[in-house]
């Protein structure tokens, strides 16, 4: 994404970017949060600003591995278990809104 | 004793719980009929589990967590699932959709978060046993303010099937207890392989802790005893320390350059997990329905946010910039070198010293609203979120009291050695008697 950086101090986001960033993460954020939520997002993005000086020293061996089992077939929830929590199901599908 | 059930019906006037089971059924084994509660976060077949979020209000797991399946196994009786900030995002469990807990010490202050109504509930004395999740502190941090044990596991030794996500390279569930034995032997029964978990390690935890510490050298970096931490708990802790150092153990003051920006790396990374992980929440599969009759982002972007609290919403979209395009280098990749580089700087210290002691939080417990400004709650997460960064073991153990506020001691060890850093709490715990 490119912020518009319009009518903003350099390095600051401003309204807009938070709207278009609620946009992008799938929240909406409605007229009288706006301020507020760039506000704090400024105080915390400037914090972050800190890893700016941040350099590798020596790279260190990473010790979470995802570890892959064989693509065999187990018992996992039935279709029914599955739609138990949906809170909307018509005939074994959820049911969700309209894409287009 | 199968067929058997334990009734559950507490004083629970600290709020710990977001619900009981009043008939709570167990059985024969390490745990046989124990009262277990468990955070609402993780996984309960049958029992309503919402991570404290409207979002998930009316949700019913169909399974089991692991960790829950291994309660059962050895006879617990899961007695209720309990409060939390909502999704584990918080240092108070002021974030809770559902109400604060208070702090059984003092109710008029937070019980530490995220896994604040797990501590409440065994200060309370409601439980013996509790369940928590520590993704940057969650364990420790209520441990520490409600003055009760909790322990971060090594990642991978404990299951994350069936913990509801917040930041997967991050998180364990981890044992609260009021003592070290029981913590141990809860993480007992919990720890060990889980196929469906990916990250899983295939290492058991069969442990009696074991007080002698002679000869255990003790590093302790000055960055823990930096600013912002308050001199009275530096004090207490310094005392904890000299206790073990009169009791045979060595110890070295040393120094951990990374922590300037750990908490900075670890917001990063913790938030940018969020932002993936909590995009299946969308009320289509669970929780209150999005309205079908509207299209879909703007149905999708309604029900999010009246589904998530402030701070919820606040943490996916600072994970949604730092991982967009043309900010993914400043943020999200600087922090991945700032991850290496805290554990560069635990791997160079564990080969000089065995385990690593500080305060667990710099401050005792804090007034309700104190931390209503969000960056000045992240920065109280400084001293624990290195060892999730890392993916080592810590443990909290009360030290002492600053105005009969409690005060946890931290001590971190080397990956997989959780079995030491359970053994330096309990020599502590057994004070000069040994």
């Amino acid at each position: 994404m490119q912020p518009s950086r319009q009518g903003g101090i350099i390095g600051m986001i401003t309204e807009r970017d938070t709207e278009h960033i609620g946009q992008l993460a799938d929240i909406a954020i409605h007229r009288e949060e706006l301020a507020s939520f760039t506000s704090r997002f400024n105080e915390i993005l400037e914090y972050f600003d800190l890893l700016d000086q941040v350099e590798v020293v020596e790279e260190v061996e990473e010790r979470a591995y995802n570890i892959l089992r064989e693509d065999e077939v187990t018992p996992s929830l039935s279709q029914e278990e599955a739609l138990s929590n949906a809170p909307g199901n018509e005939d074994g599908f959820f049911k969700a809104p309209r894409v287009m | 004793m199968p067929g058997h059930t334990v009734s559950f019906h507490p004083d629970d006037r600290y709020s710990a719980f977001l619900r009981t089971v009043a008939e709570a059924p167990c059985g024969e084994g390490k745990l046989g009929g124990i009262r277990v509660a468990v955070k609402d976060n993780i996984s309960t077949a049958g029992i309503e589990t919402t991570c404290a979020s409207r979002i998930l209000q009316g949700y019913i797991p169909p399974f089991d967590a692991t960790v829950v399946k291994r309660l059962k196994r050895e006879g617990a009786a899961i007695v209720g699932k309990t409060n939390m900030d909502e999704f584990g995002m918080g240092t108070t469990t002021e974030n809770s959709a559902f109400g604060p807990t208070q702090n059984p010490v003092d109710p008029s202050r937070v019980p530490g978060g995220s896994s604040g109504g797990s501590a409440a509930a065994v200060a309370a004395g409601i439980v013996p046993l509790a369940l928590g999740t520590d993704t940057g502190g969650s364990i420790r941090c209520p441990a520490a303010f409600c003055g009760i044990v909790g322990l971060k596991p090594t990642y991978g030794r404990v299951s994350r099937y069936g913990l509801i996500a917040y930041a997967n390279s991050l998180e364990q569930i981890g044992p609260m207890a009021a003592n070290v034995t029981d913590a141990s032997l809860l993480f007992e029964v919990i720890a060990g392989h889980d196929p469906r978990d990916s990250t899983s390690l295939d290492c058991p935890y069969r442990h009696i802790p074991d007080p002698e510490i002679r000869g255990v050298k003790i590093g302790v970096p000055e960055e823990f005893f930096g600013e912002g931490v308050d001199p009275r708990v530096a004090s207490v802790v310094w005392d904890a320390i000299s206790l073990l150092e009169r009791k045979g153990a060595e110890v070295i003051t040393c120094r951990m350059p990374s922590m300037a920006y750990a908490l900075a790396a670890y917001y990063v990374t913790c938030t940018s997990e969020a932002s993936s992980n909590l995009a299946r929440f969308d009320g289509v599969r669970y929780g209150p329905p999005a309205d079908t009759k509207r299209p879909w982002h703007e149905a999708f972007q309604e029900r999010r946010r009246e589904g998530f609290g402030e701070e919820v919403r606040r943490r996916i979209m600072l994970g949604t910039f730092a991982l967009s395009s043309g900010y993914y280098g400043k943020y999200y990749a600087k922090a991945q070198a700032a991850r290496n580089n805290v554990r560069a700087d635990f791997e160079r210290l564990f080969r000089e010293v065995d385990v690593l002691a500080g305060p667990t939080m710099p401050t005792v417990a804090f007034r309700f609203g104190e931390k209503s400004d969000p960056l000045s709650m992240y920065l109280s997460d400084i001293l624990t979120v290195p060892a999730n960064l890392a993916g080592v073991p810590a443990i909290s153990v009360p030290c002492g009291k600053v105005e009969r506020l409690p005060v946890g001691l931290q001590v971190m060890g080397r990956w997989m050695e959780d079995e030491r850093v359970v053994d330096v709490a309990y020599a502590f715990e057994q004070g000069g008697s040994a």
